[in-house]
């Protein structure tokens, strides 16, 4: 399975990873391999198998929709790397 | 025998018949972290003075009488990965270097509400992923039989801290292995309940479908006072089974007359130890002789097994771990351009290899045009695992198997080719996409006096007979007497 520098590059970009020169080019090779390892389930006939994503559970379980307090708002903020007056504070994003 | 050494069950008797203190016994295990931590590294946090605290309220619940639980004053770890309120929690990565969650975890409130005594934080492969603790962002815990050898991962720091008598028990969790590889490393118990048995609340998500908590000990009856402790249904996590969790210590009975114990072909390959092996056929022949009889059974996909892992974890862990921005906790990058800037050099400063690497694939495999021939494929193949395990149930009760192909391996040993990494957890990951229970108990050493695991696996929510099937190996055997001579 060949990986290019532009496949590794634009899923960086999805993913909101700044990566190296290095890291692209490491991730690219190492990726191709473990992608070549996954290639054998293609030797499956799958058409009529249903996915499966959760296992045990049959049903979601449901609890009642009632209103409870949640965590004050200070210690919401107290691990936030930057606040102000009751939010967490990010650069500007409008000009 | 030192008190360190001891189990929680024998801790017990010597609380209630006052022969020991929960302070004295939480202060023993603080001095033996003190002296042996150093060498092993276990703990990524120490909590003294709230384990002396919390000492001390268990001392009055025993003097009162009141309340009192197996687990009462006994000095437990916890993998950095449960969040504990006021307490440091950084799933062993820079991103989260500066985290102190503002609740607990439920397991973490569960344990506490039942009166145990909380060391310390123990080390992991950063967010779970790795087979070794060399993923950690701080440091790799070593092996208390060899400490040049890996303890397993990603567990491995729990694992460690019971093996060397850093704490009367840890409690891990297992995606793909990564509390039964580590338990079969250095030679304690691992079990990994079935998926939903134990809340997920609080635990830090690596793969949402395939993640649970379970807990790691120096024998069966305190795996047994552990789960009894951890399990039920959470309304903070949908996911959580609603079914009633039975007296887990009640299926300790060592009756297994009649039971049928399915031998997997496929688990006993090329490359699989010989010592390995050889022990656990002896441990299929000492179940034999307490009454148990054996079926050949097939898993015939079990060799597709680590390609769907890799794609449907790795896929997971790529919106789970999409979190870590910057924003609200954690390490949040300086001198950055814009937001955009601020979220790739965050994510790329914060992430180590091993992490990056997975998100990068899981983010690959879910975008536009590779979604089916990935993802979904391996969603399917996770199906006929299952059925697998549905069909070979039919015929048997349990299933045994070695955990691993191997004993712990030498450190760096592996670092070089994750897909080498990757293969180590070939007889667990199964497990985890099945859904089903399964331990790991010590059954013997290596040449090279390397601990052996035993795995056994059960049908979905039917822990007791997991229990009850390890716990007559290990009652016929001593091997989990053995402690590691640090």
């Amino acid at each position: 399975m060949a990986i290019t520098k532009k496949d590794v590059e634009h899923a960086a970009k999805l993913a909101r990873l700044a990566l190296s020169q290095e890291e692209t080019e490491l991730y690219a090779s190492q990726m191709a391999k473990i992608l070549t390892h996954v290639e054998k389930l293609g030797t499956l006939d799958t058409k009529a198998v249903e996915p499966t994503s959760y296992t045990i559970s049959p049903k979601t379980i449901f609890r009642k929709d009632e209103a409870k307090p949640s965590l004050p708002q200070d210690e919401i903020l107290s691990n936030a790397p930057e606040k102000a007056k009751g939010c967490f504070k990010v650069t500007r994003i409008i000009e | 025998m030192e008190l360190y050494n001891l189990t929680i069950h024998e801790l017990h008797e010597k609380l209630k018949k006052k022969e020991a203190s929960s302070l004295e016994l939480t202060e023993t295990f603080l001095k033996r972290i003190d002296a042996v931590d150093g060498k092993i590294k276990a703990f990524l946090t120490v909590t003294k003075e709230d384990a002396i605290k919390q000492a001390k309220e268990a001392d009055k619940r025993l003097a009162s009488g009141k309340d009192v639980t197996p687990l009462t004053g006994i000095p437990i770890a916890v993998k950095d990965i449960f969040c504990t309120k006021g307490i440091l929690t950084t799933c062993a990565s820079k991103i989260l270097n500066n985290f102190v969650p503002p609740y607990d975890a439920t397991v973490i409130k569960k344990l506490k509400d039942a009166g145990a005594v909380i060391l310390g934080k123990n080390n992991m492969d950063e967010f779970a992923m790795g087979s070794s603790t060399e993923n950690s962002a701080f440091f790799t815990t070593k092996n208390p039989w060899n400490v040049e050898r890996v303890p397993g991962g990603s567990s491995g720091g729990s694992a460690a801290s019971v093996a060397a008598g850093e704490c009367a028990a840890s409690i891990g969790t297992d995606t793909g292995g990564s509390i039964r590889q580590p338990a079969s490393c250095c030679g304690v118990v691992g079990l990994k309940p079935t998926y939903g048995r134990v809340s997920r609340y609080g635990m830090i998500a690596f793969a949402s479908s395939l993640d649970q908590a379970g807990p790691m000990t120096k024998d069966v009856t305190d795996s047994a006072i552990m789960l009894n402790a951890m399990a039920g249904c959470d309304p903070q996590d949908s996911t959580s089974i609603d079914a009633p969790v039975p007296d887990y210590t009640k299926a300790l009975t060592k009756d297994v007359k009649g039971l049928k114990i399915g031998i997997p072909k496929e688990y006993f390959i090329q490359g699989l130890d010989k010592d390995i092996e050889k022990a656990v056929k002896e441990a299929i022949e000492i179940l034999k002789k307490q009454g148990a009889s054996v079926v050949d059974i097939s898993l015939p996909h079990t060799d597709y097994a680590i390609a769907v892992y890799y794609l449907v974890a790795t896929a997971e862990a790529s919106s789970n771990l999409a979190r870590f921005d910057g924003v609200k906790y954690g390490h949040r990058a300086k001198d950055a351009g814009g937001l955009m800037d601020m979220y790739c050099k965050t994510r790329d400063e914060g992430f180590g290899p091993e992490v990056k690497r997975r998100i990068m694939l899981g983010t690959y495999s879910l975008s536009a045009g590779y979604y089916d021939a990935y993802y979904k494929k391996a969603s399917q193949v996770r199906t006929l695992i299952k059925r697998d395990f549905e069909d070979a149930f039919k015929k048997c009760d349990v299933i045994l198997t070695p955990t691993a192909p191997t004993p712990a391996f030498k450190i760096g040993e592996k670092t070089a080719d994750p897909l080498t990494m990757y293969l180590s957890d070939i007889f667990t990951i199964s497990c985890n996409l099945a859904g089903i229970p399964g331990i790991s108990i010590p059954c013997g050493f290596t040449k090279d006096n390397l601990p052996i695991g035993l795995q056994i696996l059960g049908k979905p929510l039917d822990e007791e007979t997991v229990l009850k099937t390890a716990y007559a190996y290990e009652q016929a055997t001593d091997w989990h007497k053995r402690r590691a001579g640090v």
